[in-house]
């Protein structure tokens, strides 16, 4: 299979097509516009079924119905239209439904502006809507794990029966790199549970519903979801690790503000300082244990975001006190600088 | 090596395009490549940038603060990128439309009448490729043929009839550069 | 010197940010001139929405909010429900108003709330690239409607005008546009009853105005303006869908 330049947007709409995916429900936004004008040209020459809804409230109910009905389904938007979709995705949650929403996200709060943000960590692993839960979600950091990572998400959303997030920023969905596409594969899941219209056969009528009015079954229902997200906190952790062991400083970046850090970890090198990069790919589960890779002396785990600090919760929750922890953000859409990183660095080195 | 470029002009003068076929043809010649528009409320009507990356090692960030060479098609960019070149760096300006000269004397400046030279070369709308053109002879970063043959994949069916007309342009560039040096 | 044309003292001197030939400045024109005319500008709050509009609040020289995306008569509900004896409109493109927001519009008509809605309708999502609308034609191209806008697929495009008109709270509508000189001062006497409609207190009025969105509709202004006449016209026509003033 040959492999081709393409736009991190166009990427993610061409493997989901390739996943298997039959519907998308969307609602145009930037900067995700190519990858619903992508599923709106291609999807249907898949034999699936491409529809813009009226909003994204809409959008997420349109995939509450066709998830819970077997399809293997896919949204994506940007910031404020998550925020609109986080009912839709607690509703899912609560009822079961999986599917892969994907986020490429900008900057905030409110209307915001269009450029790459990091700032919906939050919003997009504790999920925003009401009830117990979080949300699986994975962050790809080049246009190949665009392709990779949503395929997977498909496969995880479908064992665990929820909504799995794909959380891009402008970066990832506007730049354009190799990417390989697999062949699309026509998924056959066994959903025994979906409301398909097959109750004669099945000999029983299957119900999907957000409301549980007893207590005790209401209880039950969250003891499944809970024992299902623990599941998926014991097996579904990925992360990358760059020079972790032996590095006096240790970053913590995600997404693109991983790749700013791969350039100051170069530079690190080059003037013989070690500094080392833990990458989470899954956000939730967050990859706790790279930490425990760090040596004992090292000098501080410094969190690199484009945010006003968020994941750098998670990096606290997962050193445990063990390492100082330090915070480098820029937010507004602004890019990291790797240099104001590598000097940040240094002052700490330097015992500044 | 790694060849860290910056292309930018007003939107419509196919600062994309130039970046998109550097990109196209270093990932033909089996490098690691990445492209990176800006994108945002500037683009209507005001000025449109690209980052790309040419490399033999994976590429880090793809968003650009310094670059080995930048190719300028309007005033507001030179004013914007010139700082950005690295010491030694390279600057490559559309002298047809820009006629400000660069400030740094520690970088190499070609001045390429490129509007000038596409015209004459009868393809009024392909200044692009005669900067594309002589940015690549100037750097060597890939070779010329490559071009050739993208531009060639790229014009197909109806559009078949502008593939000699911007194969002129680049190499119309390329000729403007060995004149220089 | 005689003064021939004045801009209007409710627009601010910020350049507007539409493209070349786009009609979004025309009608904020008659807008502001409404406002001064009926003497009420300096008692005018306005609410625009997300879309190219999205910038207005720098162009309307009166307090101003900008709304989420479809939100703006919600919005306009409770600048009105704070301040009864304002003037509060609302400016909103047709994703805004008929897509998004529908529900929103369909209520404070419902609710009689005393706002007027102007609604500008170009048949394209303008400022997120020439995606299809709910008004998009059938058959228009849309970059979400790749081969077209199917009617089997998403239906005929929806009518604002005529709906609104069915619901009791609503007062005035009208439907007009801005393609030439006869139809401007049209427009103008429209918007001028909307805000009178508010101004007696008697309930919800809208003005859809047929805009036209050169940059994603692909066409020069002057075409625009054309193809407006020859195939938005025909679809959605001109003219008071009702008017209990
Ligand atoms: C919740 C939410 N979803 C999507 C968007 C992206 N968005 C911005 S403007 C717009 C459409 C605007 O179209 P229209 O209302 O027709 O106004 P026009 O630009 O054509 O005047 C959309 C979908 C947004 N800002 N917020
Ligand atoms: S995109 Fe269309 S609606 Fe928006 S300012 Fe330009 S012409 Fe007007
Ligand atoms: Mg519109």
């Amino acid at each position: 299979m040959a492999k081709k330049l393409m736009k991190g947007n166009e990427a993610i709409a061409a493997a989901a097509i390739s996943a298997g995916a039959t519907h998308f429900f969307g609602y145009p936004i930037t900067p995700q516009s190519e990858l619903i004008e992508y599923m709106a040209r291609e999807l249907p020459k898949a034999g699936g079924c491409f529809l813009q809804a009226e909003s994204e409230v809409a959008a997420s109910y349109m995939v509450y119905g066709a998830g819970g009905a077997g399809a293997r389904v896919i949204t994506s938007t940007s910031s404020p239209g998550l925020a609109l979709k986080q009912e839709g995705l607690t509703y899912m949650i609560s009822a079961g439904i999986p599917c892969v929403v994907v986020n490429i996200s900008r900057g905030g709060p409110g209307l915001g502006n269009i450029l790459p943000a990091q700032s919906d960590y939050f919003m997009c692993t504790r999920g925003g809507g009401n009830g117990d839960y979080y949300h699986p979600c994975f962050a790809p950091a080049s246009v190949q794990e665009c392709v990779d990572l949503v395929r997977h998400a498909f496969d995880v959303a479908d064992k665990y029966r929820m909504p799995v997030l794909v959380l891009g920023d402008g970066m990832t969905g506007q730049m354009m790199e190799p990417c390989e596409i697999p062949p699309r594969q026509e998924v056959k899941a066994d959903k025994p549970w979906a409301a398909d219209g097959n109750h004669v056969a099945r000999g029983e009528h299957n119900r999907i519903n957000a409301m549980d009015l007893q207590a005790d079954v209401l209880e039950a229902k969250n003891e499944d979801i809970q024992r299902r997200l623990k599941e998926i906190a014991e097996t579904e952790v990925m992360y990358e690790t760059v020079d972790v062991e032996d590095a006096d400083i240790v970053f913590v970046a995600y997404g693109t503000s991983s790749r700013a850090v791969k350039n100051v970890l170069s530079k690190a090198k080059a003037e013989g300082l070690k500094m080392g990069l833990i990458r989470p790919i899954s956000l939730w589960p967050f990859p706790t244990e790279a930490f425990d890779k760090i040596k004992k002396d090292c000098k501080a785990v410094i969190a690199v975001e484009q945010s006003c600090g968020q994941m750098v919760e998670d990096v606290r929750l997962a050193v445990l006190g063990r390492w100082p922890v330090e915070f480098y953000g820029r937010s507004g859409g602004n890019p990291i600088i790797p240099d104001d990183v590598l000097k940040m660095a240094k002052d700490i080195l330097g015992g500044k | 090596m790694l060849e860290q470029v910056i292309v930018a002009g007003f939107g419509g003068q196919g600062v994309l395009r130039i970046g998109q076929m550097i990109t196209y043809a270093g990932f033909a010649e089996g490098k690691e490549v990445t492209w990176a528009p800006s994108y945002g409320p500037e683009m209507r009507g005001g000025t449109a940038n690209c980052s790309c990356v040419i490399s033999d090692e994976p590429i880090g960030t793809p968003v650009l603060m310094e670059a080995n060479s930048i190719i300028v098609m309007n005033l507001p960019s030179l004013h914007k990128f010139e700082p950005v070149v690295i010491e030694g760096g390279k600057l490559f300006i559309n002298s047809s439309i820009i006629k400000e000269k660069a400030t740094r004397t520690d970088i190499s400046v070609f001045y390429i009448e490129a509007s000038d030279i596409a015209a004459e070369a009868g393809n009024a709308l392909g200044a692009n490729m005669v900067m594309l053109g002589a940015y690549v002879a100037a750097t060597g970063i890939v070779q010329l043929e490559t071009l050739y043959d993208l531009v060639k994949q790229t014009f197909t069916g109806s559009k078949a009839k502008f593939v000699d007309s911007n194969i002129e342009c680049i190499k119309a560039g390329a000729e403007a550069i060995k004149a220089l040096v | 010197m005689a003064v021939v044309y004045k801009k209007s003292e409710a627009l601010t001197d910020a350049p507007l940010t539409y493209c070349p030939g786009c009609t979004h400045g025309i009608i904020h024109k008659l807008v502001a001139e409404t406002l001064v005319e009926l003497g009420v500008f300096d008692r005018a709050i306005g609410v625009g929405p997300v879309g190219c509009s999205a910038l207005c609040d720098f162009f309307f020289a009166c307090d101003m909010f900008i709304a989420a995306h479809g939100r703006a008569p919600a919005v306009a509900t409770g600048v009105k429900r704070a301040h009864p004896d304002k003037i509060v409109f609302t400016y909103q493109g047709d994703g805004d108003l008929a897509s998004i927001g529908t529900a929103e519009v369909v209520h404070a008509a419902h609710r009689g709330e005393k706002i007027t809605t102007i609604f500008v309708n170009n048949a394209i999502y303008g400022m997120t690239g020439g995606q299809m609308a709910p008004t998009t034609l059938v058959g228009q191209k849309a970059t979400t409607a790749p081969e077209g806008r199917s009617e089997e697929h998403c239906g005929k495009p929806i009518r604002m005008a005529e709906m609104l008109a069915t619901i009791e709270g609503a007062k005035f509508v009208e439907r007009v546009t801005v393609n030439s000189p006869a139809n401007v001062r049209k427009a103008k006497a429209a918007i001028k009853k909307a805000f009178e409609c508010q101004i007696e207190g008697k309930g919800f009025a809208m003005v859809e105005v047929l805009s036209t969105c050169p940059t994603n509709w692909g066409y020069s202004p002057v075409e625009a303006l054309r193809w407006l006449d020859e195939n938005m016209v025909p679809y959605y026509p001109l003219g008071n869908y009702k008017n209990e003033l």
